[in-house]
């Protein structure tokens, strides 16, 4: 009988569950309800090139901020992400030039990604200098060595071989929004499935308890920054591949959209609570943004005001709609 | 004597819950008044309704005589209503006298703080409260205990007359606990009214006038401490006869499962050594602060020993890690529940498999169905009171996230068990039945280390009692053996170091 009744009881907090759902919801809503907004005021926003457009240069900030949430859902945070995206396709683009194999390239730009990412998961986890200062400082030292590699001169022009993660299509889709969609479908499922996925969260929430369960808490952390790391040369190569050239500026700011889309998208900056959908949602939130304001001739200077507002009135909501339902 | 205050039928609904149905609470002038209850039993929520946390839903508030709503803790202390919080509410990095007057300091015509007459004005309430503290000391570097006093001493400062003190008690020495009492009994004598909880049924009769009893948000009744005794005491606030409070249950005792052997942690333990059989309950005793909790950390591998040696069966095991201790069949039950315990924002279910995930793991995904089986196994095993396996822990009662730990550890069915202060915080009646597990896991042949600042809980519960001092193991002694005197003796080291 006890049983029939955890059983009755479970449906009840499904039902609340719910509800938490649709408040994960609220920035998708946010989102449709900007495009409806777009759709109605400007006639081009609504159009497939258009679309198109938006999704194509969503990808490559939306395959980092993939990763920066598993950083951030530690607890943690990861500035370098813009320069090692610099460096990563600076040396991805070097070693096509000097040797002529994309895959070599390739894989290079993503494993010098991880390899940094390893160092920064290292630095903070086992030698405990906080994330923030060790990012920080990372992501000088990478934008560093990306003007030592390149003496301040782009690499340019690439083989469409090479090019076609970064601006390749499958059919009338751009290949980098399918890569995008993967990335996060992969993503999703090590949160939701994964004994590792289940860590992050945990560790997010209370590393102290965690660790005291008997969880290499050390090696979970270490390996978030080598996820945040990798993602970012595999932006890498997807963003010099579409520009067709890689320049020590590249990913220059990148971290911080990065960030805003992970915490627009309903990811806790003290970690522990948001999901890897949410930072999509967030990404196209403000690339959506961005187009719009694209579309309506708003000056470029004005864009980073309104994003900027747009940001923190996200987490503002979000912070609201918290003391509603809780006491 | 007149009416210090009086709380009337409050009520207080929580969405789902009846936190408070129509509780009455009247405190005299000068006396010190006890609330007790089992966790959840709304003591908490009726203090915090008087400290202005919490609103009430129906119900009012009279203090001395008028009636007052209280809607912010500004409120409450312009009532003159100051509460000494169980987490302290004290600034680390500021002095004594900066923590007392925070926002009301001396300043001169430019702006600037009178340190000196701050310090003056600092001194006079340390003073009153016969303590030595220096009010240019800073907080963090102060004991728990001295901490309290300061606690205080901000309350007084703030002309309260109405101190509510929640478990004030519960991390201090009996020492300082004495030392505490002494205060009050002062404070009492000066006018002030003192609202006690406390869960030690001896701390309440020593010190308590008159005692109300609240159970699951109703107002059981309010007596003169001399009209009762423990017994009916607990009877109230359980409403069941509490015919053994520590039932042992007679467990067969087998071979050495742990050896520990000179164990050194710098600062904490010096030099101990111990046994452990199968089925026993080793019992370990001590004050607060005598390195006990280190000694088990130590052993779980969750905190660095500079020597000794640890034997799992005869053979020598290196633990530096608690991964390696489970891997060992060693599991903790940490002395804090919230912190160390448990991940608050996590389900029941996840709490339960967090240490145990890998084993119903299907290629790389967590096969959720075993997941599922093994906690809805565990919370009717140990049975947990939740409303469903997906209730935060954070919303279970203390006995409750206490049964969700060790469902957590059982779950990996562990050789030794660990369990530092196992019933700290966790009302009567959990505390029992916690008593009754924990008997039962060394009956099916577990090994248990039991820290314990509750000599009636040492004496109840274990086999053998080892006691520590400074670091140092100070005694040992069977169940036949020990009594509440000789514990004592070897806790505050008059057997070992002190008088000869």
């Amino acid at each position: 009988m006890e049983k029939a009744n955890l059983k009755k009881q479970k449906n009840i907090l499904g039902e609340k569950l719910n509800l938490d759902v649709l408040r994960g919801l609220s920035s998708f809503i946010g989102l449709i309800v900007l495009c409806v907004l777009l759709a109605i005021i400007s006639p081009v926003f609504l159009t497939v090139t258009n679309i198109l457009n938006i999704l194509v240069q969503v990808a490559v900030i939306s395959v980092i901020a993939a990763g920066a949430t598993f950083v951030i859902l530690t607890g943690g945070i990861d500035l370098s992400v813009g320069s090692i995206l610099g460096l990563c396709g600076v040396v991805s683009a070097g070693v096509l030039k000097a040797t002529g194999s994309p895959v070599l390239a390739i894989l290079t730009g993503i494993l010098l990604g991880a390899l940094l990412g390893l160092i920064n998961g290292t630095v903070i986890s086992i030698g405990k200098v906080p994330a923030f200062v060790t990012t920080l400082g990372m992501m000088s030292v990478a934008r560093g060595l990306a003007f030592i590699y390149t003496h301040g001169r782009p690499i340019s022009g690439f083989p469409d071989s090479f090019r076609f993660i970064g601006s390749g299509y499958l059919g009338n889709i751009p290949f980098p929004v399918i890569e995008a969609i993967i990335i996060f479908v992969i993503a999703a499922y090590i949160l939701k499935k994964t004994p590792f996925g289940r860590y992050v969260y945990a560790i997010g929430s209370n590393e102290i308890a965690t660790r005291l369960s008997g969880i290499k808490t050390n090696k979970h952390k270490i390996m978030v920054y080598v996820i945040s790391g990798l993602l970012s040369g595999f932006a890498a190569i997807m963003f010099i591949g579409r520009i067709n050239s890689g320049h020590p500026l590249g990913g220059d700011g990148y971290e911080l959209d990065a960030i805003a889309a992970v915490v627009i998208g309903g990811t806790s900056l003290s970690g522990g609570k948001g999901t890897v959908m949410g930072t999509l949602i967030g990404a196209l939130i403000m690339g959506v943004i961005r187009n719009g304001l694209n579309l309506l001739n708003v000056d470029a200077f004005w864009q980073g005001v309104v994003l900027g507002v747009v940001i923190v009135a996200a987490v503002l909501i979000d912070q609201r709609s918290k003391k509603t339902t809780n006491l | 004597m007149s009416v210090a205050l009086e709380m009337r039928n409050i009520t207080k609904r929580f969405p789902g819950v009846l936190a408070l149905d129509s509780v009455n609470l009247l405190v005299e002038e000068g006396e010190i008044h006890a609330v007790v209850g089992e966790n959840g039993a709304g003591k908490s929520t009726l203090m915090k309704i008087l400290a202005g946390a919490y609103q009430k839903d129906a119900g009012q508030i009279f203090v001395r005589g008028k009636e007052v709503e209280i809607t912010n803790t500004i409120d409450a202390q312009k009532q003159g209503i100051g509460m000494i919080y169980q987490e302290f509410n004290l600034i680390p990095h500021l002095s004594v006298a900066e923590n007392i007057f925070l926002g009301r300091f001396p300043l001169t015509k430019s702006k600037k703080i009178k340190f000196d007459e701050l310090n003056k004005m600092a001194q006079q309430y340390l003073k009153e409260l016969e303590t030595d503290i220096s009010p240019q000391s800073i907080v963090g570097e102060l004991s728990v205990a001295d901490r309290q006093l300061v606690e205080i001493a901000k309350a007084l400062s703030l002309n309260s007359s109405v101190l509510v003190m929640d478990e004030p008690t519960s991390s201090l020495s009996p020492g300082e606990t004495e030392v505490l009492f002494g205060i009050m009994r002062k404070l009492k004598e000066s006018g002030v009214s003192i609202i006690f909880i406390s869960h030690h049924m001896d701390e309440i009769f020593s010190i308590a006038d008159r005692v109300t009893v609240l159970r699951d948000g109703k107002y059981i009744g309010s007596w003169p401490i001399s009209e009762l005794n423990e017994e009916i005491l607990v009877q109230k606030m359980v409403g069941r006869q509490m015919s053994d409070m520590f039932p042992k249950i007679e467990a067969e005792i087998g071979e050495t499962i742990l050896e520990v052997r000179n164990l050194t942690v710098p600062g904490y333990v010096s030099d101990v050594s111990f046994e452990l059989r199968a089925g026993e309950i080793l019992g370990i005793g001590g004050l607060v602060g005598a390195g006990r909790t280190e000694l088990v950390n130590a052993i779980f591998g969750a905190i660095p020993t500079s020597e000794g040696e640890i034997f799992i069966n005869g053979s020598r095991v290196a633990i530096n890690h608690p991964q390696e201790a489970v891997e060992n069949g060693i599991a903790l039950i940490p002395e804090d529940r919230g912190q160390q315990g448990l991940v608050l924002k996590f389900s029941v279910k996840e709490n339960i498999t967090l240490p145990n995930l890998k084993r119903f793991v299907k290629r790389i995904e967590i096969n959720t169905d075993q997941e599922e089986a093994l906690a809805d196994e565990l919370v009717e095993r140990f049975s947990i009171k939740t409303p469903s396996l997906a209730q935060l822990a954070e919303n279970l009662s203390g006995g409750n996230q206490q049964k969700v730990v060790l469902a957590k550890w059982l779950g990996m069915k562990p050789k030794i068990l660990i369990l530092d202060e196992p019933t700290r915080g966790i009302d009567v009646g959990a505390k029992a039945e916690i008593h009754k597990l924990i008997g039962k896991l060394a009956a099916e042949g577990i090994g248990i280390i039991m820290v314990s600042s509750e000599l009636p809980e040492l004496l109840g519960v274990s086999d053998r009692i080892l006691v520590m001092c400074r670091g140092e193991k100070t005694g040992e002694f069977t169940r036949e053996e020990a009594t509440s005197e000789k514990i004592m003796m070897a806790a505050t080291g008059a057997i070992e170091m002190g008088v000869n």
